[in-house]
Parts: C-alpha cells; structure tokens; sequence
C-alpha cells in the first residue's frame, strides 16, 4: 500500500469504555513522515483510536484496550515497561477545542521544556521563536509574547496548540479535529501548516470534513460504527472507494 | 371600535390563573419576611454594637474596649440612690486623682489613707486631711479613700491588695468599723476584649492552617487521583456527613481525643486540631468543587506535553483552583471564629492574664489555652448569672439582685 515506514502500526484492537466496545478488531499502519485523516460520522471511534495513540484514554476510569496491540516504531505502547510520559512527549496532541492554558504566550511554549527542566532563558528564547515560526504564528505575535495567551483569536488559539506541541519536538503530532471551530480562513491557515509540519512530523488528523481530509492528507481511514471499513490512499477513497458504505459517506448518502 | 366579546385577549378569571396568583404572592411575601427578619438583625447588632466599637471624638474608635483586658465591674450603691459603675481599679483612681469630687465631698466618708513612698499606709484623721488634699502627689503618696481601699480589703476579704503598681495594706484589723456600701459585681462588664481577640485569631489561623493542609491534600486526592468507585463513594459520603455533625459532639470527641488521650490538655493545639476536623468537610467540598470547576482542557493539554500528574496538578490546576478553594475556606472561618461549644472544653480559658506568646518556653504557647471572642460571649451572657444581661433570670431565682452581697 505504502513505501514508507509504518510509525504506528495498530493490530486488532478491542478497546471498551467499561462493558461497551467502542473499537472492534481495527488495524492498521499509519506511514511515517505523512499525514493520515481519519473521517467516519460521530461516535465510530476515530478520536477514541487517535487517543489511544498517547494514551490519553488512561484518563478515563473504566477504559481498556482489551487484545490487541498499539505499536510506535516498533514498541508497543500497551507494555507495562511504557513509561507514559516519555510517550506522551514523543506523541504530541494537539485537541478539538484549543485549549490554551491561561498564561501568557511564551509561557504556553515553554511549559513543556519547564516540565523537562530546561530553564535556561537564550535555550526557551530559541524554542519559543522556532515553533511559532513552525506553527505560522510568529509574525503575528511576536510583539505581544507576554500577553495572555486566552486573548487570542481562535484560530491564532489552535495554532499557538500546534506550536506548543512542537516546542517539545515530538515524532507524531495527533490532531483532534483541530478545525472544528475555526472559521474558512483559520481552518486554510491550519492546513497549510499541516502541509508544512509534514516535512518533519508523522501527523494524524480526526476530521468532520471531508474536503479538509482531500486537502491535507495523504491516507484517509474511513470508520463506521466501531470497525475500519477502509484505509486507503486519498486519492483512492474519494475517487474510488471499494467498500459501498465508503462511497456513500463521503458522496453524503448518508453519515 | 372592538366588542368586548370579540377579543380573544380578554382577561378572564379562571382558577388556574388565581392560584398563579395566590403563589406568587405566597412566594413574594415569604422573601419579605426573610429580608425584614434579616434587616432586622443586621440593623440591631449595628446599632447597638457600633455605641460600643465607635465613638464620636476621635480617634474614633473605641480603642480601650479592643486593647484592654476585660474587667470585673464593681457597681456600688451610693447613699444618694444613685448606683456608681466603675472597674475596682477606676475606683480607686478616681477618688485619688478628684479627691474633691471623691465621697468625702458627699459627707459619706471621714478617713483617707495615704501610702507613703515607703511603703506604709497611714490613716489619716480628717484635720490632717486638707493639708495633704493640697498637694499629696508631689509628697509622692497615693491617696485613696478609706472607704474604697476598706472596700475592696473587705470584697475579696485580703488585707493587702495590689492596685495599678500601688501595694495597699490594710491598717485595720477589723473592717467591722465601716459599714459596707452595698455592692454588686458584674463579671467581665468593664475593659475590653483584646485577649479574646488574639485568642480568636489564632485558633481561627492555626486551625485554617491545619484544615486547608489536610482538605488540599485530600480533595487533592479524592478529584484527581482516585479512581472513582464504592470505596471513594464511601468515603465521599463520610466526609459530607461529618459537616452534619453538631459541633458540641466534635467538642467532646476532642476533649476526649487530645485534652485527655494525647494529654495536651486544654490548649491551643486541642482546639486547633479540634475546630480543624470540624472545618474539613466544608474545605473538602468546596476544594473539591473548585477542583472538577477547572477545564479539563488544562489536564489533557498539560499530559500530552509530557507531564506527570503531579506537575499537571501544580501547574495547571490548582493554580486556578485556588480561588475557588479560598472562598470555600472562607464559610470555614466563619464557622470557626463564632464556635463556642467545639472550644468550650479544648481550648478557651474563662480568663488568662498573660497573652498567649508571653510565656518562658515555646512549648506552653502551644499547650496553654486561650481566651476566645464565642466563649467570651458565653461567660459573659449565661455562666455568670450576676450580670445586668442574666440579671432577669437571677432575679427570678434570688428574691433581690442585691442579697448575694
């Protein structure tokens, strides 16, 4: 299907919230050094399995992945010798509704170089100017860094998220419908940063927006109901899906 | 030109819009009697507590009430049918700084006895009595009249007694010469209150200290690590349930836990511990709350920059939690500061001549008990039954207010 390396490699998943499955046997391998859209209409399990990713759902009493395993570059995730920390600095996330924490914009960067003891004023200087610079928010803000971060428009807000998961240089950046609450020139805004960090991030995008998933990725993984029905290149799914329910969600028969 | 029947809009009495009516006035008139009754009271502690915390010259307030300590009042039954209210102390001052305006003036006392820089307490015939009414201060003698100094001896039936920084002894062996004034006392009427204040103060503080620390740590506990389940529940409910306990149960319970079983005795460190479990439940709560009011936006954001809990918690949550847990530790306060019966046996003194710090090793500030502004109130208003307050209820058990003289 694909020439490039897997970066995660997900082998028939079950995961549960408590006694209900919300995933059933899904596999898959997500390429490495591309961006990857998962659609399929609300509550099939797309941001549940992209939350896997970083075990974020660890958050959520009563959840498991009951068989199956999440690898990343080869390790399984699920192991107990995980540290998840580590894992959660290498899998970065950016979320649905930005979420900005109430300080100013360079301490939002900074805060996870602070958490990994990195002080030093010239070094978070550096970080701070790159990754904005890396999220396209730079010439927009760099006047006003020690402004509150919550006074920023929203799509300025979910980009300074971008930027702030790439101030701590992860290999994945996991995207939770980034532009769900962005307006058209935001959401383009955000998109031509995907087409940029892809030069040097594996991505992963939960998307409602099927022009969106066309735009910017180059695998779409369509879900339905809890079960993968398709992963194929772009191209492929939106020209010439093979199974009938991919067609006709993305033809908006139904979804 | 519109026919009443024609209009569909009429008004019209029917018995769903009476009773629509009849509970709005219901509802109406309930508030109105809550804000009357709470008018009420606010306007008759402000009005008859502001005569007593404010005054009219400067500097305004009344500043010996809030820095003195408190006094027994001494109230004396003059010949003249007018009763005289002073301290024992005003007493005897009074009558040596105005000898003039003193009884002697009234013709009611004969003698007045002058202590001597030496130490010796004379008496003195009454034709000797002008020649030091003229001057007896720059003699260095004080001067007090007999029958005040005959007084007191015979009050507290001593025969040395300690007024100001002046030793008075009694020359007369026998106080059967003078005949008493008739007296009554009013404990605690007269000073101020300024030990029950520190007192207050520092159990309100020692016991926040505690009970923040440990409800933090707890609600802490309960809202971000744990996971949530029957035992949790348990102990959810356990700690709500505490808040419901009656504070003279909480009381006894740390009179028996600390005053006895730890043998701190009545202490400071009795009543902090005490009036911090009994806080606990409402900083638990409110800490709680405030807790779960914190987006948990900041907790996704803050793991999946690579935090551990713990750093997620410090520095993104209860940051802004923090208000939130003040206000809450604030109706903890309230609580605390107007609690009589939890310190009653833990840690408040009837009365304590030194202040709480004025003490030889640290260790007695923690283990010696202190006045406090409730307790105060209580000693005050209902243990003492002479007093003007009680004085009803005393009358009702004595045939006269004046026979427990």
């Amino acid at each position: 299907m694909s020439n490039a390396p897997t970066a995660i490699e997900v082998e028939n998943v079950d995961f549960y919230y408590g006694n209900s499955k919300a995933l059933h046997d899904i596999s898959l391998k997500i390429p490495k050094g591309l961006v990857t859209a998962f659609i399929g209409p609300s509550g099939c399990g797309k941001s549940t399995l992209l939350r896997c990713f970083n075990r974020m759902n660890d958050l959520i009493d009563g959840t498991s992945v009951k068989s199956g395993k999440i690898k990343i570059h080869g390790v399984d995730i699920y192991s107990k010798e995980v540290d998840v920390i580590e894992l959660r600095k290498r899998v970065g996330m950016v979320f649905q509704k930005s979420n900005p924490f109430p300080k100013s914009i360079y301490e939002n960067i900074v805060y996870g170089l602070r958490l990994q003891g990195i002080n030093d004023k010239k070094m978070l200087d550096e970080v701070v100017e790159k990754s904005l610079r890396g999220a396209a928010l730079w010439d927009e803000v760099k006047d006003r860094l020690d402004d509150y971060a919550t006074g920023l428009s929203g799509g300025q807000m979910q980009r300074l998220c971008i930027a702030r998961a790439i101030a701590v240089e992860p290999e994945i950046i996991l995207m939770d419908e980034p532009c769900s609450a962005l307006d058209p020139i935001a959401t383009m805004k955000v998109e031509e940063l995907i087409d940029e960090l892809k030069k040097k991030y594996t991505i992963v995008i939960v998307t409602h927006n099927m022009q969106q998933a066309g735009r910017c990725s180059d695998f779409t993984a369509f879900y339905y109901l809890g079960k993968l029905i398709e992963f194929d290149r772009t191209e492929k799914i939106f020209t010439n899906p093979s199974k009938q329910q991919t067609e006709d969600y993305i033809t908006g028969r139904f979804g | 030109m519109q026919n009443k029947s024609n209009n569909p809009f009429l008004k019209v009495s029917t018995p769903a819009k009476r009773q629509e009516t009849a509970f709005f006035w219901l509802f109406r008139i309930a508030t109105y009697i809550i804000i009357a009754a709470a008018g009420y009271i606010f306007f008759d502690i402000a009005y008859k507590g502001v005569g007593v915390i404010f005054q009219l010259k400067a500097p305004f307030v009344n500043v010996p009430f809030l820095t003195e300590w408190p006094e027994t009042l001494d109230i004396f039954k003059l010949p003249a049918n007018q009763d005289m209210k002073m301290e024992v102390s005003q007493y005897a001052r009074m009558t040596y700084e105005n000898p003039k305006v003193n009884f002697v003036e009234k013709g009611t006392l004969e003698m007045v006895i002058f202590k001597s820089p030496e130490g010796v307490m004379k008496k003195v015939l009454p034709e000797q009595k002008e020649a030091f009414d003229a001057d007896p201060i720059s003699h260095g003698w004080s001067v007090l009249s007999e029958r005040a100094v005959m007084q007191v001896f015979q009050l507290k039936e001593v025969s040395e007694i300690k007024i100001g920084n002046t030793l008075y002894r009694s020359l007369v062996d026998d106080n059967e010469g003078v005949p008493p004034l008739e007296h009554k006392t009013q404990v605690y009427a007269a000073g101020g209150i300024y030990p029950a204040i520190v007192g207050t103060v520092l159990l309100v503080v020692g016991s926040m200290i505690i009970a923040l620390t440990l409800g933090v740590l707890c609600a802490t506990y309960l809202s971000e690590y744990s996971r949530s389940g029957p035992i949790i529940n348990f102990i959810r409910l356990s700690i709500m349930n505490l808040a419901g306990v009656p504070s003279i149960v909480f009381g006894m319970w740390g009179y028996a836990m600390f005053v006895l079983l730890f043998g701190w005795n009545v202490s400071l460190m009795a009543g902090w511990f005490t009036l911090a479990f009994m806080v606990l439940p409402i900083v638990i709560t409110g800490s709680e709350e405030s807790l779960r009011a914190v987006p948990q936006g900041f907790r996704e954001g803050s793991l999946a920059l690579g935090a551990s809990k713990w750093q997620t918690i410090y520095k993104n949550v209860l940051p802004y939690a923090l208000p939130g847990i003040l206000t809450s530790s604030i109706m903890g306060i309230a609580r605390i500061a107007g609690e009589t019966a939890a310190i009653m046996f833990t840690a408040s003194f009837v009365v304590r001549d030194e202040l709480p710090w004025q003490v030889k090793h640290a260790g007695e500030f923690f283990f010696n008990g202190v006045m406090a502004l409730p307790y105060h109130i209580f000693v005050v208003s209902a243990r003492v039954p002479q007093n003007v307050y009680t004085e009803k209820s005393s009358m009702a058990r004595h045939s006269s207010s004046w026979s427990s003289f």
